[in-house]
């Protein structure tokens, strides 16, 4: 706004006659004449002929827009911009609050009685504060054996991603061998295909490695940890990830290693894998998430509730009123609180990792 | 030295006579030693690597053919885990579940079938009759309800949550107080157990909840009493809480991606248009829009693919069965039709798999051709 004055510009000189001493006098004039040959829109502009004017200097130029100075317009630049960042904050405000109003909800309805969740009147605060739902919550809800499983399952299948994911991203980056573009070219079409082609086909898969319950065979804990482990060995897209990273560590340290007789076993490991810390931190923590917020599979593959993850165990637990067949909000959302805290906790320990890590992934887990 | 001994093996640079400190040292050949082992390249130079200390023998460099070996069996070795277990859980899955497509009464225990058809399709698609266990005379569920769903779901989620989350991002983008703590409340949702929450949707637009009060619909609904969202309720009311969380749950990823795409975007094109004096909403049409283009293509490619395969949400609102009406499975979706036939009826699950993911290929060309046209690199 401040240089739309050029397109459309009135100059004034208005002067202040002083007394001046002589000597500045020509000096000031000169300027003057200088300025005074405007190219443009000289029809609109209005000149004073200085020469014939006592000029001292103390000039003042004021440059007006539809009779309004300058100082009025950068006043009025000033309260539009004022008002508009005021309404662009309202609305972010308003919106983020709309954002996180279901965690309040979750929290104030986990708190409350029964009677009052489902009273016609609803309140924003709980007028009894609750803290046995959660108490009835830790009796009923098995949190900890469906806590431990997800750790454990979490936790293995993390390590076995790592792992592969390590030794095949270095192989694409910084060995070669015949057909390494093809092959990853593969491995990159992979990604595009829906992972619920997979599903049925995997689930044949682990039955016949004996994994599933059967007609002739009942589940082991351990199986039913290897049905949800294994399959997720592989990720294509953090190998994806972590050949990028790999790529960018530069080829000298790697001949410079291989001088110093190192083999490539302990060059990755100590050099490549501390290097890329940050990406294998994020893969971990992102495998973390999706273990956690994983329904389908393991809902698939297991038959026993205890030997399911804590999305499972959460939607299976019903906290139904066994009289009236009313669903018991209050301990439903104090188990959620349960199921979420831990992953806030991760978010808030490693937030910085998580929003790198899932600005370049987009996969939830 | 790294660097030397590079550009020695590429032959790119003309090597220095006399080595440097570091112990690179460069002999004529005539006067090699016989003693001396090393590298030796188009015989005529012959590096040694020397040290200050005395050495009984010279370095020898070895794996160094590693690097630019074209058969590097080591390679595979450290590709074998990651091969063997593509092989088992991507590739060859697949391929069979294409297989088991058309195949007829597939048995997922014993893997028997009883020949080839293409039925399968017929019959998830409405074309043919089929003669179900319980009596049913057509297979519908899919086309009646699957197919329908995933499309509504789809059209709805994705534009408005892209504008939302494109809108939500400029304002974002504006601002300098408390830019960072409001881009880490938007991303909240993301880092959310998605049942939990859908439980928490659930909650919010029951039959006494909190949604009903506030727009007073307690008498809203059937015979004066509250409005129903979730429980015997047609599926188009039904969508409305579906798609709220969809769109709620989706919108933190996408503004993720949309905030580093704007702050990517060159400061000049905005001065340019503030001298030039563009009201703010064509600096957005004719700037960010345009700019942030690829990162819109990619979210919209990500969240087509993801909307049309939405499953967590419904189980996490509307429970396992996926219905709001006792026993019409109106809340299907394309996903939700294969996972519920995996062990009753493989060979439709099968075929409505290959169908979302003939689906999903179109849509995915479809979306790039149309953006070769449109994008702006």
């Amino acid at each position: 706004m401040l240089f739309e004055e050029e397109l459309e510009q009135q100059v004034v000189e208005e002067e202040q006659v002083e007394e001046t001493p002589l000597e500045e006098k020509p000096e000031v004039v000169e300027e003057v004449h200088q300025e005074q040959p405007q190219p443009e829109k000289e029809e609109k502009a209005q000149y004073i002929d200085f020469a014939s004017v006592k000029v001292n200097n103390n000039l003042v130029l004021s440059i007006t827009e539809a009779s309004k100075t300058v100082d009025q317009i950068k006043k009025a630049e000033k309260v539009t911009h004022i008002i508009f960042t005021a309404l662009t904050y309202l609305f972010i405000v308003a919106l983020a609050l709309i954002v996180i109003f279901p965690f309040y909800w979750m929290i104030i309805t986990s708190l409350k009685t029964y009677s009052e969740i489902t009273q016609e009147q609803q309140t924003f605060f709980p007028s009894v504060v609750m803290w046995t739902n959660y108490v009835y919550v830790f009796q009923h809800f098995n949190f900890l054996t469906y806590m431990k499983n997800t750790i454990v399952v979490a936790i293995f299948s993390t390590i076995g991603t790592l792992l592969t994911t390590i030794f095949a991203a270095f192989a694409f980056s910084r060995l070669q061998f015949k057909g390494r573009e093809a092959l990853f070219m593969v491995f990159l079409a992979t990604m595009m295909i829906p992972g619920e082609m997979m599903v049925i086909s995997n689930y044949i898969t682990v039955a016949s490695f004996g994994w599933i319950t059967s007609s002739t065979h009942t589940q082991t804990l351990m199986e039913a940890y290897a049905a949800m482990i294994v399959p997720f060995w592989v990720s294509v897209f953090h190998i994806y990830l972590l050949r990028q990273n790999f790529k960018q560590i530069p080829n000298e340290l790697y001949l410079a290693a291989k001088v110093d007789g190192k083999s490539d076993w302990s060059y990755l490991w100590k050099v490549m894998v501390p290097l890329a810390a940050p990406t294998l931190i994020s893969i971990t923590i992102l495998k973390f998430m999706g273990t956690w917020n994983s329904y389908v599979w393991p809902n698939l593959v297991t038959e026993i509730p205890q030997y399911r993850l804590i999305s499972n165990g959460l939607r299976e637990s019903s906290f139904q009123n066994a009289d009236l067949g009313t669903i018991e909000y209050g301990y439903q959302m104090a188990a959620s609180i349960l199921v979420t805290v831990p992953l806030f906790l991760l978010f808030i320990f490693f937030r910085k990792y998580i929003m790198k890590g899932v600005g370049r992934a987009g996969i939830k887990g | 030295m790294g660097i030397e001994l590079l550009n020695f093996l590429k032959g790119k640079k003309k090597r220095q006579a006399g080595g440097n400190s570091i112990g690179l040292q460069t002999v004529e050949p005539e006067k090699v030693p016989e003693y001396t082992p090393g590298l030796q390249e188009d015989g005529k130079t012959i590096v040694r690597l020397t040290s200050n200390k005395k050495i009984k023998n010279p370095y020898k460099v070895s794996g160094i053919d590693d690097v630019a070996s074209k058969n590097n069996w080591k390679a595979w070795l450290y590709l074998a885990p990651v091969i063997i277990l593509v092989v088992i859980f991507l590739l060859y899955p697949l391929i069979n579940t294409i297989f088991i497509s058309f195949t007829k009464n597939y048995n997922y225990t014993t893997g028997k079938y009883d020949g080839f058809t293409l039925e399968n399709f017929g019959i998830i698609l409405h074309m043919i009759p089929y003669q179900s266990a319980d009596g049913a005379a057509w297979e519908t569920s899919f086309t009646s309800n699957a197919i329908p769903n995933t499309f509504i779901l789809t059209f709805v989620t994705v534009p408005v949550s892209i504008m939302l989350a494109l809108i939500i991002s400029v304002a974002l983008n504006s601002i300098k107080a408390f830019q960072k703590f409001l881009q880490t409340v938007f991303f909240l949702p993301y880092v959310t157990n998605s049942i939990a929450i859908g439980m928490v949707f659930s909650v919010l637009f029951d039959d006494a909840g909190l949604i009903n009060f506030i727009f007073g619909l307690q008498h809203a609904g059937a015979n004066g009493g509250p409005m129903q969202w979730i429980y015997n309720t047609p599926t188009y009311i039904a969508m409305v809480p579906l798609c709220l969380f969809i769109v709620w749950n989706s919108i933190p990823f996408k503004i993720l991606i949309l905030l580093s795409g704007l702050q990517g975007i060159d400061k000049q094109y905005y001065q340019a248009a503030q001298i030039d004096a563009a009201p703010k909403w064509k600096v957005f049409a004719r700037i960010t829009v345009p700019l942030l283009s690829p990162q819109i293509l990619y979210l919209m490619i990500t969240s087509f693919i993801g909307a049309f395969k939405e499953y967590n949400s419904i189980v996490a609102i509307f429970g396992k069965k996926g219905e709001t009406l006792a026993g019409q499975k109106n809340m299907y979706t394309v996903v939700f039709y294969v996972y519920d036939n995996i062990s009753a009826n493989t060979s439709f699950a099968a075929a409505a798999a290959v169908f979302l993911f003939v689906i999903i290929l179109i849509f995915t060309f479809f979306q790039f051709w149309a953006s070769s046209k449109r994008v702006h690199y």
